[in-house]
């Protein structure tokens, strides 16, 4: 009887989505801003190949964004119910391409999408529509949305990699971002990428 | 885990539980200062009338395109979702069909359609929906005689706005899922697709 309940709360767990996956710190009252550092974020590591291959992880349980093997991370919180993240997606798509055909660029600037609200579902819905090719996370509680500051989506935050371990943020706004090709120069120059390289 | 700690584990997952579902956020940057702040409002206004099974109630409404929409029209054609939003220029409706507009084949692979219904006028309807980027299913206005259709269907609450409900019809006309929902969440999409194809089996 007992393993029976244990197994029922299990699966109650689950079903609500408290058993690992994102788990992020409380609720900020504004997005973080640039100069500073980002609230502690987990995300579940991909089950695809592919996208832990690109994320620079090994396979199972969670991982910090700042663990990403890179040293610009692109963060995009949008939702899939959000007009304007939908017509942001070709952007950010493009944005991507610019990077990933970008030989300089490639292994070192990555862009990974949280979805604020969405259910694995809903993002999942979101990555087919607009053929999205890197990685999104659902945060289906809002908790990293609100740790994010509960800022309007889509909202774009870059944070610079340190080679100490530690981070900072290079670029925290709402809204679309214009021309990749002029955002992707904007980011090279606000990190000090482009005259290191 | 022994029986004496089921009780607390009953419940921290009951905390756990209403903590998450108690949450909903509008968060498009698209509405920003354009949506009324309603706040946190009460669950459910209504009393319930319809349950599975019964037929659907018919009704012949207004909708955007300027042709009225009766629910009849689809009897033997297709399966059809009827989402009752409470208002235009709210913070969670003004999400809701977007998301459902980017999600037309799950519909369509299921032989639905969508009526959109709230109890806004059709120019107040217009520009709401002008400014989501339009959507590809109907829309209609049950504004007059206020809320008719709205009370048939069991979800007009007491302010003369409607509950965030959804009913699924199926190609005979009858109620195959019900969710009147707690208006301040977003139902889940999931949830909804799930029903639509057990209506294959």
């Amino acid at each position: 009887m007992p393993r029976k309940l244990v197994a029922v709360f299990c699966g109650m767990l689950l079903f609500g989505g408290f058993l690992p996956g994102v788990d992020c710190c409380k609720a900020a009252e504004a997005p973080p801003a640039e100069g500073g550092m980002l609230p502690s974020i987990s995300l579940p590591i991909p089950d695809q190949a592919s996208e832990r291959e690109y994320l620079g992880l090994g396979a199972g349980g969670v991982f910090k964004i700042p663990e990403v093997r890179a040293d610009l991370i692109i963060i995009e919180v949008f939702s899939m119910y959000c007009p304007f993240c939908q017509k942001e997606a070709p952007n950010v798509n493009e944005l991507f391409r610019l990077i990933e055909n970008n030989s300089q660029w490639k292994n070192r600037i990555k862009i990974i999408g949280i979805g604020a609200g969405n259910s694995p579902f809903e993002v999942g819905v979101f990555r087919k529509t607009y053929s999205v090719p890197f990685p999104l996370f659902p945060d289906n509680d809002f908790s990293c949305y609100e740790a994010l500051g509960k800022a309007r989506t889509p909202f774009f935050i870059v944070i610079k990699l340190e080679k100490h371990g530690s981070h900072k943020i290079i670029y925290s706004k709402g809204g679309g971002f214009g021309d990749p090709k002029d955002f992707l120069e904007l980011l090279l120059k606000q990190s000090g990428l482009q005259k290191g390289t | 885990m022994s029986l004496r700690s089921v009780p607390f584990v009953a419940a921290v997952v009951l905390f756990l539980s209403l903590s998450t579902v108690a949450r909903a956020h509008a968060v498009s940057g698209l509405f920003e200062g354009r949506v009324f702040k309603v706040g946190e409002l009460k669950p459910i206004d209504s009393q319930q009338k319809l349950k599975v099974g019964d037929k659907a109630p018919d009704f012949s409404l207004p909708s955007l395109s300027g042709e009225k929409v009766s629910i009849g029209q689809f009897l033997g054609k297709k399966n059809v979702v009827i989402s009752f939003v409470p208002a235009a220029w709210t913070p969670v409706c003004s999400e809701q069909w977007p998301g459902y507009n980017i999600a037309r084949s799950l519909f369509e692979d299921n032989n639905a359609t969508i009526l959109g219904i709230t109890t806004d006028n059709i120019p107040t309807l217009y520009a709401w929906t002008q400014q989501m980027g339009g959507v590809w299913f109907s829309v209609l206005s049950d504004f007059w005689p206020h809320g008719e259709v709205a009370s048939r269907y069991g979800v007009l609450r007491s302010d003369g706005t409607s509950e965030r409900a959804l009913f699924i019809v199926d190609r005979q006309g009858i109620v195959r899922y019900v969710d009147i929902h707690d208006i301040n969440a977003r139902p889940n999409l999931e949830v909804l697709i799930r029903e639509l194809e057990k209506l294959k089996k």
